[in-house]
C-alpha cells in the first residue's frame, strides 16, 4: 500500500507521482481528495487527485512543491511509500445539467480540473477548456486535456506558449464571441478562481471553483478548513471542496490561507536526508 | 497522615509545569497506594461497584493491594477493564465510583482512581506482555478506535472474534491520542495501553474512513457479520458570531489536535504548525476547555482566560481540572458571553466582545439560565481565541448510510443497554449515540455492545 509506482517530473518543481492505492482508487470521484503525512514528523496536507484506475488500483498525483512537506514528498522516489494516505475525501463535485462546460485550470489545478473535464466528457458534455501558466516550462496536461475537450485554450502570463495573459483573458474572449456556455469550472490559485467568479458573476454564468483550504484532518472534525458560502459556514472537507463561486467569500479564503506564513518558513525540509519509508 | 483523607497525589510544582507537556500528577509509590488501600473497608455490599459503568470489583483489586499483592491485582482489574492506566487518570471518580463509596460519608472516599491508575502502571513496567494472539471466529468490525470502539474490539476478541478495527486518523485512540492533553494523559502510555489490547488479536486499520473509503453496507459485503459504529462526536460547535473566521481563532478540536495529535508544541522539528497569541480566550468551560487553557498556557500565552456564560456552580468541567487550572493561573471571566470576535485589518483577532449575563429560572436542564445585562457590553483585548462549546457527531458515516436511523441532532439511535440500531448488525455506542459524555461511559457502551453482538451472532447461527 501507498507505494510510489511512477514519478514523472513536468517541470522542476512540478511532479506527479502514481501510487498504488486500491482502496481509494475503487471509490474516487472527480473532485475528491486525499490527504497525506510523509513521514513521522510530518504535517497532514490534502491533495486533489488528479487521476485514478480503478483496474490497476492506482491513484495519480500532481503537486507543486512549495514548501516542507510538498519538498518531503517531492524527494520520494518510485518503490518508497507514502507514510500516511486517506482518502478519498470530500463530495465529488456535482455537476449541473449542462451541454457545454468550460473547464479553466491555473497553474498546479490543471491536475484537479482534469478530472472533472474527463468526467464530464465521458458523459457527453462539450468541454471547452482554459489552461495556463506562468510560462510555457510549467504547463502540463496539455494532451491529455485536448484528449476530453472540444477546444483547448493555452495562456502564460509571459506569452511564450499560446496566448499572452490570464486564463480570465481567454474566457472573457469566448464569451464576448458569444459562446453559450451553461457552466464554467475553475480550478486554480485563490486569485485567479476569484477573477475567474468575478468576471462570470457579471454574466450570470453559474460557476464551480474548488477550494485549497488549509486541512487537518480532512474528516470534518476540527472545522481548519471553513469557508463562508453566503450566510453560512462550511467546512470545505466535508462539505466542498468544490463550490458554487458566486457566494464565496475569497478574501476570508485567501486571508486564512496566510495564516502559517511566518511558520511555514521554520521547518527544515532536510530534503537530502528526507526519511523513507519502505514497504517490507 | 490523616485516615480521614485521600493521600494526596505528588504533583508537578506549578512553575515547571506550566513550561512542559510532562504530566502534572505523577502517581503513588508502593507504600502511599497500600496505605490508601488499607483505608477502604470492604463493604459487603460494596456501594462503588455500582458507580462503575463497567463494573470493576473495586473492593478486591484494591484489597490485592493492600496485601502487596499488585499482580493479582491488576488481573481483577483488567477482567472487567482494558485500558486501566487510562481510566485511572481521566475518569471523573467524584461522580462515579468514588461518590458512592461508604468512607466518602463521613471523611474522603478512598481515592480508587488513583488506585486503578497504580496497579495499571506498576504492571507496565513490571509485566511482560504475552504477545499477539490469534483468533479465529466470526468477522466483526469496529468503526473508530476511541474508548469504545477499543472496549468493544477487546471484548469481542476475549470471546473469540475476528475483530478489525477502522479508523480514519493515522493513529489509534481517538480523543485520548488528539484531544486529551500530554499532560493529563501522557501519549505513551495510551500507545501501550493499546498494543496491549491489540494483542487480545485485533487488528487495526489506520487511514481508512468508514462512509468514505468503506461504506458500512461494503463492510458487510466484505464479510463482516456485525458492525460496531463508535465513531464519537467529532464535529466542533461553533457560536455564530461575527468574526468567528478570522485568523486566530479555533476549535477546541483543531487547536488540540495540532498539539496533541500533530505534535505541534515540537514546531518546527514536528512540522504541523500552530499559532498561539500572548493573550487568548477559551470559550467554554468543560473539560475540554480547561484542556485548551492549559495547553495555551504551556504554549507560552502570557494571559489566557476562560469565558463562560454561567456561573462557577454550573461549570462541567471535573473539580480537579478547574483547580489545576486555576493553579495555573488560568483566569476565570465568568457570568460572561462573547458576542463578537474582533479583528484588524488583516483579519487578525484584536479581541473579543463580550457582555454580562447574570442568572435567572432554572430552564429544561435544571440549570439557572444565563441572561444579558443590558448595556453591560465590554471588550476583552486578546489575539487568540479558542471555541470550546461542544461537539456532535461526524455527519459521514450516516450521510453514507441512509438505512441508518438517526435523531435531528444526528446522533446515531441505538437501544441504551445493547446499541442495537435500526440496522441489522449493526451496533452503535459512545458519544456518536449520547453526545459528547465521558470515556468510561463510552467504554461501557462498547462493553454492553459486545455482549449484545455476541448474542446476535449466536442467535443468527
Amino acid at each position: 500500500m501507498n507505494k510510489i509506482l511512477e514519478k514523472k517530473v513536468l517541470a522542476p518543481t512540478l511532479k506527479q507521482i502514481v501510487v498504488n492505492a486500491p482502496l481509494i482508487a475503487r471509490k474516487a470521484k472527480a473532485g475528491q481528495f486525499v490527504i497525506l503525512r510523509v513521514h513521522e514528523r510530518g504535517e497532514r496536507f490534502p491533495l486533489t487527485i488528479a487521476d485514478y484506475d480503478r483496474e490497476k488500483g492506482t491513484i495519480t498525483l500532481i503537486f507543486q512543491e512549495v514548501g516542507a512537506s510538498t519538498k518531503l514528498l517531492g524527494n520520494l522516489e518510485v518503490g518508497d511509500v507514502i507514510l500516511d494516505l486517506v482518502g478519498p475525501l470530500g463530495k465529488a463535485t456535482k455537476h449541473p445539467h449542462a451541454k457545454r462546460v468550460v473547464c479553466i485550470g491555473g497553474g498546479v489545478g490543471v491536475a484537479p480540473v482534469y478530472p472533472e473535464a474527463k468526467e464530464l466528457y465521458e458523459n457527453g458534455v462539450e468541454v471547452i477548456s482554459i489552461i495556463g501558466a506562468r510560462n510555457k516550462d510549467l504547463l502540463f496536461y496539455v494532451d491529455e486535456m485536448k484528449k476530453v475537450s472540444k477546444e483547448l485554450y493555452i495562456t502564460t502570463d509571459d506569452g511564450s506558449a499560446g496566448r499572452k495573459g490570464f486564463v480570465t483573458d481567454a474566457l472573457k474572449d469566448l464569451i464576448l464571441s458569444g459562446m453559450e456556455i451553461d457552466c464554467v469550472i475553475a480550478i486554480g490559485p485563490m486569485p485567479m478562481m476569484k477573477a475567474v467568479s468575478n468576471l462570470t458573476k457579471e454574466y450570470g454564468i453559474y460557476t464551480i471553483v474548488s477550494l485549497n483550504s488549509l486541512m487537518v484532518d480532512g474528516t470534518g472534525m476540527c472545522g481548519g478548513c471553513r469557508v463562508t458560502i453566503g450566510n453560512e459556514v462550511k467546512f470545505a472537507c466535508i462539505d466542498g471542496p468544490a463550490f458554487e463561486a458566486h457566494s464565496i467569500d475569497f478574501d476570508e479564503q485567501m486571508r486564512r490561507l496566510r495564516m502559517y506564513q511566518e511558520e511555514e518558513k521554520l521547518v527544515d525540509c532536510k530534503c537530502g536526508e528526507a526519511e523513507k519509508n519502505v514497504e517490507n | 497522615m490523616s485516615r480521614t483523607k485521600k493521600h494526596p497525589m505528588p504533583c508537578q510544582p506549578v512553575e515547571e509545569r506550566i513550561k512542559n507537556f510532562s504530566e502534572v500528577a505523577l502517581g503513588y509509590d508502593e507504600q502511599t497506594a497500600i496505605a490508601e488501600a488499607k483505608r477502604c473497608i470492604q463493604c459487603k455490599n460494596p456501594r462503588c461497584v455500582q458507580g462503575c459503568p463497567v463494573g470493576i470489583d473495586i473492593p478486591q483489586f484494591i484489597q490485592k493491594i493492600a496485601e502487596g499483592d499488585f499482580e493479582s491485582s491488576i488481573e481483577i482489574l483488567k477482567s472487567k477493564n482494558s485500558l486501566p492506566a487510562i481510566c485511572g487518570r481521566v475518569c471523573p471518580q467524584e461522580d462515579q465510583c468514588e461518590k458512592l463509596c461508604v468512607v466518602g460519608i463521613k471523611n474522603e472516599p478512598v481515592a480508587i482512581g488513583r488506585l486503578e491508575r497504580f496497579v495499571a502502571d506498576w504492571e507496565r513496567v513490571n509485566v511482560k506482555p504475552k504477545g499477539k494472539q490469534v483468533t479465529e471466529g466470526k468477522k466483526v468490525a469496529v468503526v473508530g478506535s476511541g474508548p469504545a470502539g477499543l472496549t468493544c474490539a477487546g471484548e469481542l476478541a476475549k470471546m473469540g472474534y475476528k475483530v478489525t478495527i477502522f479508523e480514519a486518523f493515522h493513529q489509534p485512540g481517538g480523543v485520548l491520542m488528539y484531544g486529551i492533553p500530554e499532560f493529563r494523559l501522557p501519549k505513551k502510555i495510551v500507545e501501550e495501553e493499546i498494543n496491549s489490547l491489540l494483542d487480545l488479536g485485533v487488528e487495526l486499520k489506520t487511514n481508512v474512513v468508514i462512509g468514505q473509503t468503506i461504506t458500512i453496507e461494503e463492510l458487510f459485503a466484505e464479510g463482516y457479520e456485525a458492525v460496531f459504529i463508535g465513531s464519537g462526536a467529532g464535529l466542533p460547535y461553533f457560536l455564530n458570531i461575527p468574526g468567528e473566521n478570522l485568523n486566530g481563532v479555533y476549535s477546541a478540536n483543531e487547536f488540540l489536535t495540532r498539539v496533541n495529535l500533530m505534535r505541534a508544541y515540537l514546531h518546527p522539528d514536528w512540522h504541523t504548525p500552530i499559532k498561539v497569541g500572548k493573550k487568548v480566550a477559551v470559550v467554554g468551560a468543560g473539560n475540554v476547555a480547561m484542556d485548551a487553557a492549559r495547553t495555551a498556557k504551556r504554549l507560552g500565552a502570557e494571559e489566557v482566560y476562560i469565558v463562560y456564560r454561567r456561573s462557577e456552580e454550573e461549570m462541567p468541567a471535573r473539580e480537579e481540572e478547574v483547580h489545576h487550572a486555576k493553579e495555573e493561573g488560568i483566569i476565570f471571566k465568568l457570568l460572561t458571553n462573547p458576542v463578537e470576535i474582533l479583528g484588524n485589518e488583516e483579519g487578525w483577532v484584536t479581541g473579543l466582545k463580550c457582555i454580562k449575563m447574570e442568572l435567572g429560572e432554572p430552564d429544561s436542564s435544571g440549570r439557572r439560565r444565563p441572561i444579558p445585562v443590558e448595556g453591560s457590553e465590554f471588550q476583552l483585548d486578546v489575539d487568540g481565541v479558542i471555541i470550546a462549546v461542544g461537539q456532535g457527531p461526524n455527519p459521514l458515516i450516516p450521510r453514507s448510510t441512509p438505512s441508518l436511523e438517526t435523531s435531528k441532532w444526528g446522533n446515531i439511535i441505538a437501544d441504551e443497554m445493547t446499541g442495537k440500531t435500526s440496522m441489522e448488525g449493526v451496533f452503535a455506542g459512545g458519544d456518536v449515540v449520547t453526545g459528547a459524555a465521558t470515556v468510561i461511559k463510552a467504554m461501557g457502551a462498547g462493553k454492553n455492545a459486545a455482549i449484545a453482538i455476541d448474542q446476535y451472532l449466536k442467535n443468527k447461527g
